[in-house]
């Protein structure tokens, strides 16, 4: 630890440090610390608008009570462990099969992948919105393909819609992940697959017992930043459901979109509101400890 | 030998084509924006793939909904003020994490990273007051300020600092230059390519910014081009003509800050797992 500074300065040197990092360190306490506070302080009280009274635990009392936090609960969890696989298992193909360096036209390859990356949330939201329409481009798709005999309709069933917003969340992210998984490709040793090549190890268990195993810090990281992301899903379901409301039937009502109804929609109970946003953070702080646990048993 | 070679050619023909679908999978929204934009809102919902006429009609249409001028002044205000705002506070609090280590100021640059996993749902009904006791419902100050001291952006500045050359520092305090003359007459200009890759993330993420806004911003004199876009998609009969003149004048700054700086964009992405 280097603690002690040269010469007589000392003192005006710690002030002048201080003031680098103070500007920053103030805006995080401000912005960040104090309404993480306040939060917590504000679910231990219950009622709506003005009448607001102290309800001790009452609220999560109520949590557990409440059929729509349940259903908003039971959306979300089923987005990350249904999407956050698909996709990181896709970008880690696509990686692959992009690091080949015998592969032609690579760079077009990665561009055109990155690309969704650049769209933000709400427009690519409506721009699926326009292509899923009942007749709309992708089902007119399908129809021509022979997958399906009749139109799906995204929006009215529950079970597409949730499936709508897992094509939407993966079409938006697979590039974004298969960046990190060939930046970190190239960090490994090329003979090793030659070596394995030349032993008449097929492609596919290269994949598996070189290319994973050697990219474990980098998929754990990115499923942490996805699962993140996708437990705190807000923009797609907010604009790819009716009027914002996660219908149809609640199917793709997420717990953020659950906080906004409750703040901002009806008569605001910041209270309760507070409490379901803390499940959030509970939810996050486990699931990145559990998968940072599960990365250091295997290794 | 000509069917044993096709056999060996096989696995490279099904990358081809595997690449060809994802790559043709992710450009086609895009595609579908232009198209859209020249088609009629009937058209566009029944698929229609050809260029059609009504691109005039579409624009004059948005045009008499949307103050296109004001919107994309607030939007272009938002995220030019914000990045530069939030690039300026955050290198230097990266440059002072670096350069002037203490067991104190380590401890709390680890707290800062903690606050990484703070899922902005949890802090928005708070801010929602705060902003409300200062009186910024319907500001532009109240959008930009909670994002400022981003710590995802600090870690990065921090990251890129070590590889600043200390002997330049030492020799500048040599010559009897202050630490803050340092940092704006030497550590800034050496930087500038972290300041670049800096400055595509944070301009994205200011750009595209959607849940803060439409929580802050109510009126429509201080509306954003993402939440104009929006509200034209959520009515109950949206004009999806319209509605693709809005995505793409909401996209195009994206687009093009990603072309013209592609190697900077993903050297940003890529800032946090070096």
């Amino acid at each position: 630890m280097e603690t002690a500074r040269p010469g007589g300065l000392k003192r005006y040197y710690d002030v002048n440090e201080w003031l680098f990092v103070g500007p920053a360190l103030a805006l995080i306490a401000l912005f960040m610390l104090y309404p993480i506070a306040y939060s917590l302080y504000l679910s231990a009280f219950s009622g709506k608008g003005m009448m607001v009274k102290f309800a001790g635990f009452g609220n999560i009392i109520r949590l557990t009570k409440d059929p729509v936090f349940i259903t908003a609960l039971t959306n979300t969890i089923t987005f990350f462990v249904i999407q956050v696989p698909i996709m990181i298992t896709l970008a880690l193909i696509l990686a692959s099969l992009l690091n080949n360096p015998r592969l032609k036209f690579s760079g077009f390859f990665r561009t055109a992948i990155f690309l969704p990356c650049v769209s933000s949330l709400v427009a690519y939201s409506v721009l699926f919105k326009s292509m899923f329409a009942l007749d709309g481009v992708v089902n007119s798709a399908l129809e021509t393909i022979g997958i399906i005999s009749e139109p799906i309709s995204w929006f009215t069933e529950p079970f597409w819609a949730k499936t709508l917003i897992i094509i939407a969340l993966t079409w938006r992210w697979t590039g974004y992940n298969m960046i990190f998984y060939l930046a970190a490709l190239q960090n490994i040793d090329r003979s090793i697959y030659e070596a394995a090549r030349i032993d008449g190890v097929p492609a596919w268990a290269r994949f598996v017992y070189i290319t994973v195993p050697m990219l474990k810090p980098v998929i754990l990281f990115t499923t942490v930043i996805s699962t993140i992301g996708t437990i705190q899903l807000f923009d797609e379901v907010y604009n790819l459901s009716a009027e914002g409301k996660g219908g149809p039937a609640d199917s793709t009502l997420t717990l953020s979109l659950y906080i906004y109804n409750l703040t901002f929609r009806y008569m605001p109970s910041f209270g309760y509101a507070a409490t379901v946003s803390y499940v959030i953070v509970v939810l996050v702080a486990l699931l990145s400890l559990l998968q940072f646990y599960v990365a250091r048993e295997r290794r | 030998m000509t069917t044993q070679r096709f056999a060996r050619a096989l696995p490279d023909i099904f990358q081809y084509v595997f690449l060809g679908i994802a790559a043709f999978l992710s450009i086609f929204p895009f595609i579908w924006m232009l198209i859209g934009a020249t088609n009629k809102n009937n058209d566009i919902i029944q698929g229609r793939l050809s260029i059609g006429s009504s691109l005039q009609d579409n624009i004059a249409s948005f045009l008499t909904k949307v103050d296109l001028p004001l919107v994309m002044w607030n939007s272009i205000k938002i995220a030019i003020i914000g990045t530069a705002i939030t690039m300026l506070v955050s290198s230097l609090a990266g440059y002072g994490f670096e350069m002037f280590r203490s067991k104190w100021r380590e401890r709390i640059y680890s707290a800062i990273l903690l606050t990484l996993m703070v899922p902005f749902a949890a802090l928005m009904i708070p801010l929602f007051k705060m902003m409300g006791w200062g009186g910024l419902i319907n500001t532009h100050t109240a959008v930009i300020l909670p994002g400022i001291a981003s710590a995802f952006i600090i870690f990065y500045f921090r990251q890129a600092s070590k590889a600043f050359p200390t002997e330049l520092r030492d020799a500048a305090k040599m010559d009897g230059l202050k630490e803050w003359q340092i940092f704006f007459y030497i550590y800034v200009p050496v930087m500038r390519s972290t300041y670049a890759a800096a400055f595509v993330i944070v301009f994205m993420l200011n750009w595209n910014n959607y849940l803060w806004p439409l929580i802050v911003l109510q009126s429509n004199e201080t509306k954003t081009i993402t939440l104009v876009i929006s509200s034209l998609a959520s009515s109950y009969t949206p004009n999806f003509g319209e509605v693709m003149i809005g995505v793409i004048l909401a996209t195009l700054p994206t687009l093009f800050v990603f072309f013209v700086m592609q190697r900077q964009f993903v050297q940003g992405m890529l800032g946090s797992v070096k």
